[in-house]
């Protein structure tokens, strides 16, 4: 068991008028290797739950577990916690800051006190891990398109070699080309080297198709915790938070309700494919 | 993390300092600071804390968001106690090593703490209580006159409404940027001055970076809707002095009155 959250809550500018509670009672295990999307609308408080995992944050009451050991106890190194529970923020871009894109990804690495060498050796990796070509890396970060930005800040904190990876929105802001390039590296570097990945997004259609387990947030609490398919049989229920299911599944349900004899768990459209040519009698 | 800092920052409730008019706290606040460094003996500084302290309780604001303002002229305030301490002339008190501590020094020592503390304290309960559109709107009408002279009022305050209404925003970035820097294990806090100066960069360029961006993006937004200036600029809001504003002058003006009359006039 990897990270282990036990009763978190998390209440902002507690005891003022503006006091809220972004995290109520939330408790998760999230086991090594797992492909984690973590859903909510706006202000559903997921952010907020990230940004605990890494100890940006510290819960107003509750613990978090990393690998069995509680990250706020005193004398616990929250530095090589980051590394090792990498996260990168919504719009990665605008935490760059070198005057070129190698010696910017190399940042993380060398705050990990590692020697020089390593250091180039991760940032040429993890530049390679988000496909990028050499022409950009000695380019200044800022001359870059915005998903190519986005690509250098992913690559800045792979470069640490995280064991936990989390994505806050991720794709926000991309066009749907740049949005699949990120989503599809995301899902290869996970293939390749089995680490955890938590993907945070109000997007069902982004994280349908890749993710193992979806964890659904409303108002600061856990509404759904399964796989996807079982999540989006609370269609309705989604929908009444704010959020919807992936447009596949709303055709599966028309189709069945006009009868056709289609399973409504299809969640990409190659799964909906097959279920329609088999429910017209015909073979993909 | 940087959200203890109180000026310019607006604390939302309901009361009646918060409905008044923008003028009339801001022309409390000058009447206020005046009355502070006209006073010489504590009679009228009791009757300052006295009105002050109505005002905290009828403005409810939670006292503590005050004195988190304090927090920033700690320094400014040791170095004035201090000075005025020993570097007044005057029948000593006592003396140790070179410096001496004078009758007239302690006494100057703390009626500079009083001031201060209190002008801090009226300033944020002003700032607290009064948005910054507000007090921007308030300040373009009070210094209105001086547009006779060619004093570009309309464009200073719009200046200052900006740069007030970006302290949050930028704070917030600074936030974020921080925490991003954070996650890929930058440190902001250990090491000497030097260390600590270079470990600002990785949160300096992109926060200028940002701060460039939001202005790009702010002056293309007004000039879409046809911003040119002062000239001709009606309000959806004008401000108009209702009944509760001329009572505010009343008693802010009875207050002055009192605490001048007590604080330098009259003597026991």
């Amino acid at each position: 068991m990897a990270i282990i959250l036990n009763h978190v809550s998390h209440i902002y500018e507690e005891g003022t008028s503006m006091e809220a509670a972004a995290l109520k009672d939330v408790s998760l295990a999230i086991p090594d290797g797992q492909f984690i999307g973590l859903i909510g609308h706006t202000g559903s408080g997921k952010s907020t739950l990230v940004q605990h995992l890494n100890g940006l944050m510290k819960p107003t009451s509750g613990n978090i577990f990393y690998n069995g050991a509680d990250i706020h106890e005193e004398g616990y190194n929250k530095k090589e916690l980051r590394s090792k529970v990498g996260l990168v923020f919504q719009y990665p871009e605008h935490q760059l800051f070198e005057i070129d894109v190698f010696s910017d990804v190399c940042f993380g690495p060398k705050n990990m006190g590692l020697d020089e060498k390593e250091v180039q050796l991760r940032a040429y990796a993890a530049l390679k891990q988000v496909g990028l070509e050499d022409d950009y890396f000695y380019q200044s970060p800022f001359d870059l398109s915005g998903g190519q930005k986005r690509r250098v800040a992913i690559a800045g904190v792979l470069a640490m070699k995280p064991e936990v990876l989390i994505l806050d929105e991720p794709t926000a802001g991309l066009d749907p080309k740049g949005r699949d390039e990120i989503l599809d590296r995301i899902a290869a570097l996970r293939k390749e080297t089995g680490i955890t990945v938590i993907l945070v997004s109000h997007s069902m259609d982004d994280v349908a198709k890749y993710v193992d387990r979806i964890v659904v947030m409303n108002q600061g609490g856990v509404m759904y915790d399964d796989e996807p398919k079982k999540v989006f049989r609370y269609y309705k229920e989604l929908e009444a938070v704010g959020l919807a299911a992936p447009q596949v599944t709303y055709i599966m349900h028309a189709l069945k309700e006009k009868g056709y004899p289609v399973n409504t768990d299809a969640i990409t459209i190659e799964e909906a494919k097959d279920e329609i040519l088999k429910a017209l009698g015909m073979k993909s | 993390m940087l959200r203890d800092i109180t000026l310019g920052q607006y604390y939302q409730t309901e009361s009646v300092i918060h409905k008044l008019d923008p003028r009339v706290k801001l022309v409390a606040t000058i009447v206020f600071i005046i009355t502070l460094f006209l006073i010489n003996n504590f009679i009228g500084y009791i009757i300052a804390a006295v009105f002050l302290a109505c005002m905290v309780k009828l403005s409810k604001v939670p006292f503590r968001f005050m004195v988190k303002g304090m927090k920033s002229i700690v320094f400014l305030l040791m170095i004035a106690v201090v000075f005025n301490l020993f570097l007044t002339p005057g029948e000593p008190l006592f003396s140790f090593w070179r410096l001496t501590v004078t009758k007239e020094g302690l006494k100057l020592a703390v009626m500079m703490a009083i001031r201060l503390v209190f002008l801090i304290i009226g300033s944020s309960l002003m700032t607290l209580t009064t948005t910054p559109n507000n007090l921007t709107d308030g300040m373009e009408k009070l210094l209105s006159p001086l547009k006779r002279l060619h004093v570009p009022v309309h464009e200073v305050s719009m200046m200052m409404s900006i740069a007030l209404r970006f302290i949050p925003i930028l704070l917030e970035e600074t936030d974020k940027i921080m925490k991003a820097q954070i996650a890929r294990g930058a440190d902001f806090e250990s090491g000497n001055l030097i260390k600590k100066a270079k470990s600002l960069v990785p949160l300096l360029v992109p926060l200028f970076i940002s701060a460039f961006r939001r202005a790009n993006d702010l002056a293309m937004a007004m000039e879409a809707r046809c911003y040119r200036g002062g000239e001709h600029r009606t309000k959806m809001k004008p401000l108009i002095y209702q009944k509760r504003d001329r009572a505010a002058y009343g008693v802010l003006f009875a207050y002055a009155a009192v605490c001048i009359y007590f604080g330098r006039i009259f003597t026991i």
